[in-house]
């Protein structure tokens, strides 16, 4: 109860630093979802995982995410670091060494390999989240699993706990962009990093909150990422509006060890990339993105004045 | 308060004379020891400048040598209080004299084993959010109350049967340092020795043997909790708690029988102490060896026989890769090995194969010649095409005429250790408390390093666990500490309780020393 009382008093705090449009794209979503799919919904009676997750839903917005791999090619035809890890270096400041949302090079069981990006699952039974022993991970309305780093003791035993990885840690002290002192530090907007925390990817909270897509989904130039919201069945890469459960079944989602029972809120798409062209015996390696030191300056929606 | 005349027989002053005198030899222990374990907080103050990037964890070995410590040292500590408590609780009487002995290493331990974990904290400077908003789901919560609970626990129950003596002490001797004289008539808590206050000793000692044995077993198996509430193949496992807690009694055990031997020597306390403890202790330790070696049976062998994918690379890993020396060392060197070492002086017919020393020098002289042959150029080429070694790239005997000849040696060496049943005990007991730390390691650092989700391609510096000179120093510096306070402890208080021992039966003409004292007052 203590964690929902600190979280409302935050959100309030980012409300009032972020900018005033703050529904934009929840209104985007709420129209698309009342008019243009509402005629498929009848269908689609039976929206399978995401319900379970809705009848729990306790906020506006439960955020999910799936990434569709037949559209991520590891950025190795562009010739470029991933776009999503840079987008997300740039955004959060992330620390040297730590790449929130990492895209994997996977082995195909039946030869070749595949890309995948991974991020914080956001699992519905997160074992970060139980393991705390602080409770400075927690679960905010929205679904999204944050940190509190002004509470945690360092003690890394929810990396231990995450199956995924998804977990890094500052073992030194992180460097913080300029005027990061000044920054409003807040869960859903960890700047600046301290020493001695875990760090993860949050699933971008304070543009969500913003009415703004995650780094990361803005930053993949090949539109794999979507955002979506379980409670209205709908998600978004940004250019094209899809109905989320519709989506995964046609599509044959999965979720990254689904007999783990952690019950993720990312879905993936299988894929290796084809729509791009990308073949499963491509031997081009991901190169490995760079760190926000290096991609300061002039770029897109860089930090979108959080940082200063 | 005016001394009372008490008697002490010869080998309570003898004793006694461990506790207020100290020798130049046990000067330079005790300094060679304040050394190491300063050196120790010097790297932990380094380590709280840089931050655990003065280590070599990372990303996958996210926990190192110090989890490794703090597990072995809450093994260590297991069984002192948990075994003595047992043995008061079905009257063994041989216990009188080792009890105190094997409470203290839990009280040591446990103090290093509790520190362990904060030294391993990215920021200990906020520990005491612990207590502010603990979550009572998380396994280090429990952790925490468990360990803290039986560091209470285990400290009344080594101070309970420490006041009557604290009492001789303040009482029967003469000519005790200012500092000595305060610290007994406070810790006495004025005990007079009447009855009464005996009745209430008993009951209140017979109560923390009670209480003190369901914590004991909670502790360790919380502390297996931690790594077995994970989903990370070789912790995701049922048996973790009583695997555990079967570990820590053996190690546990092994530590008692080796400080037994250490103090015994060094005090001279061949009165106190006879074989039979060793016997006894023996029959113990290997009784927790074979359930040690059990478990790792049930362990290790459901999961190698289902080889389920997560747990594979692991099992590889353990079993013929990097960790293979360590694992096949710790399960043959550390387990079977010190389990038929104890049983050794118990083997009758060993004696017969003293015929065989003859053996000895032929082994040792064998090895010596054959790997002296090697280094001889031609001789080398001839060898290296035979049977006799191995062609590698410095050529050695071939592992199985070097076992062979080892395996030799050792049954030729049998009548001797037949003969000398303490030091093979000893023996047997470093082997299993040094295969205690080790196997902690290979708890801890395999699986970490060998994740369900791999980052291909992964940093360098993922792949391997090199610790720093900051983490082996503070590991040694542990250590020390642990054996410091140990020391310590003989220094201020009796190591053998003396009320204890004279209830036994003792030797005709030995008037109990308080009633020989109540008289006079």
């Amino acid at each position: 109860m203590d964690t929902v009382q600190r979280k409302q008093g935050e959100e309030k705090a980012v409300a009032e630093v972020q900018s005033p449009s703050r529904r934009r794209l929840l209104i985007a979503l709420g129209t698309a979802g009342a008019s243009a799919l509402a005629a498929q919904a009848g269908i689609l009676a039976r929206p399978g995982q995401p319900a379970e997750a809705q009848s729990k839903a306790s906020g506006a917005r439960q955020w999910a995410m799936v990434i569709d791999l037949r559209r991520c090619e590891g950025c190795v035809t562009r010739g470029e670091p991933p776009g999503c890890t840079e987008a997300c270096n740039r955004e959060h400041f992330v620390p040297k060494g730590q790449a929130w949302i990492q895209v994997l090079r996977l082995e195909q069981p039946n030869g070749g390999s595949y890309f995948l990006p991974r991020l914080c699952m956001q699992c519905e039974n997160a074992p970060c989240l139980k393991v705390c022993p602080v409770g400075a991970t927690f679960r905010d309305a929205e679904g999204v699993i944050l940190i509190d780093h002004r509470r945690c003791i360092g003690c890394r035993l929810c990396m231990a706990a995450c199956p995924y990885g998804a977990r890094f840690f500052n073992w030194g002290q992180p460097e913080n962009p300029p005027g990061a002192t000044f920054a409003r530090y807040s869960p859903e907007y960890p700047v600046p990093h301290r020493r001695g925390t875990a760090e993860k990817c949050m699933l971008c909270a304070h543009r969500t909150a913003d009415g703004k897509l995650p780094a990361c989904v803005e930053g993949c130039p090949m539109l794999a990422i979507y955002l979506g919201d379980l409670n209205e069945d709908l998600a978004t890469n940004g250019s094209e509006i899809v109905k989320l459960s519709r989506f995964l079944a046609e599509n044959n989602a999965f979720r990254l060890m689904e007999e783990l029972g952690t019950r993720p809120r990312v879905w993936y798409i299988p894929g290796h990339g084809q729509q791009y062209g990308h073949t499963l015996d491509d031997p081009r390696e991901i190169k490995e993105a760079r760190p926000w030191q290096e991609l300061q300056g002039g770029d897109q929606g860089n930090g979108s004045g959080h940082g200063g | 308060m005016p001394a009372k005349n008490i008697a002490f027989s010869a080998r309570e002053r003898s004793l006694i004379r461990t506790v207020t005198e100290a020798g130049p030899r046990t000067k330079l222990l005790i300094g060679a020891l304040a050394l190491v374990f300063g050196w120790g907080l010097y790297a932990y103050v380094y380590q709280l400048r840089h931050g655990l990037a003065a280590t070599d964890m990372h990303e996958y070995a996210l926990w190192g040598l110090y989890i490794t410590n703090f597990v072995f040292f809450i093994g260590i500590s297991h069984v002192g209080a948990l075994m003595s408590a047992i043995l008061r609780i079905t009257h063994a009487e041989w216990r009188r004299p080792i009890t105190r002995m094997a409470e203290v290493i839990t009280f040591s331990a446990l103090l290093f084993g509790a520190v362990m974990p904060i030294v391993d904290l990215g920021r200990p400077e906020h520990i005491l959010n612990l207590l502010f908003h603990p979550n009572l789901q998380s396994p280090i919560v429990w952790d925490l109350l468990c360990i803290f609970t039986y560091l209470v626990g285990s400290s009344i129950f080594l101070y309970l049967p420490l006041i009557p003596d604290i009492a001789l002490m303040r009482d029967g001797v003469q000519g005790l340092a200012g500092w000595r004289r305060v610290v007994y008539r406070v810790l006495s808590l004025n005990w007079q020795n009447t009855p009464a206050q005996h009745e209430r000793l008993e009951r209140a000692m017979g109560i923390m043997a009670v209480l003190i044995i369901p914590i004991a077993v909670a502790v360790h198996t919380v502390v297996a909790f931690i790594f077995s509430m994970t989903l990370r193949p070789g912790w995701n496992s049922t048996i973790f708690g009583p695997y555990f807690v079967a570990g820590a009694l053996v190690s546990g055990a092994a530590a008692v029988m080796v400080a037994m031997a250490i103090l015994r020597r060094v005090y001279h306390l061949e009165a106190y102490i006879t074989l039979q403890h060793f016997r006894n202790l023996a029959i113990l330790v290997f009784t927790f060896d074979l359930f040690y070696i059990y478990f790792n049976i049930a362990e290790y062998f459901t999961m190698g026989y289902k080889i389920e994918e997560g747990e594979r690379a692991l099992l590889l890993a353990l079993m013929g890769g990097a960790y293979a020396p360590a694992f096949w060392l710790t399960q043959l060197g550390g387990l079977l090995l010190p389990a038929f070492l104890l049983l050794v002086p118990s083997l009758k017919p060993l004696r017969l194969l003293r015929g065989l020393r003859v053996l000895r020098p032929a082994a040792l002289g064998l090895i010596v010649l054959l790997e002296g042959l090697t280094l001889i150029g031609p001789v080398r080429t001839v060898l290296a095409q035979s049977w006799i070694t191995s062609a590698g790239p410095a050529p050695l005997l071939s592992v199985w005429v070097f076992v062979g000849l080892l395996g030799l040696l050792f049954i030729s060496l049998l009548p001797l250790l037949h003969a000398h049943p303490i030091p093979t005990y000893v023996l047997a007991g470093l082997l299993i408390v040094v295969q205690a730390w080790i196997k902690r390691y290979l708890i801890v650092v395999p699986t970490l390093m060998n994740p369900l989700l791999p980052v291909e391609p992964a940093p360098l510096e993922w792949l391997r666990y090199n610790p720093t000179w900051v983490e082996w120093s503070i590991t040694a510096g542990s250590l020390a500490g642990f054996v410091l306070v140990y020391v310590l402890f003989t220094k201020v208080f009796p190591i053998v309780s003396i009320w204890e021992t004279r209830e036994t039966p003792a030797p005709a003409g030995r008037p109990a020393a308080y009633e020989a004292g109540e008289a006079k007052a």
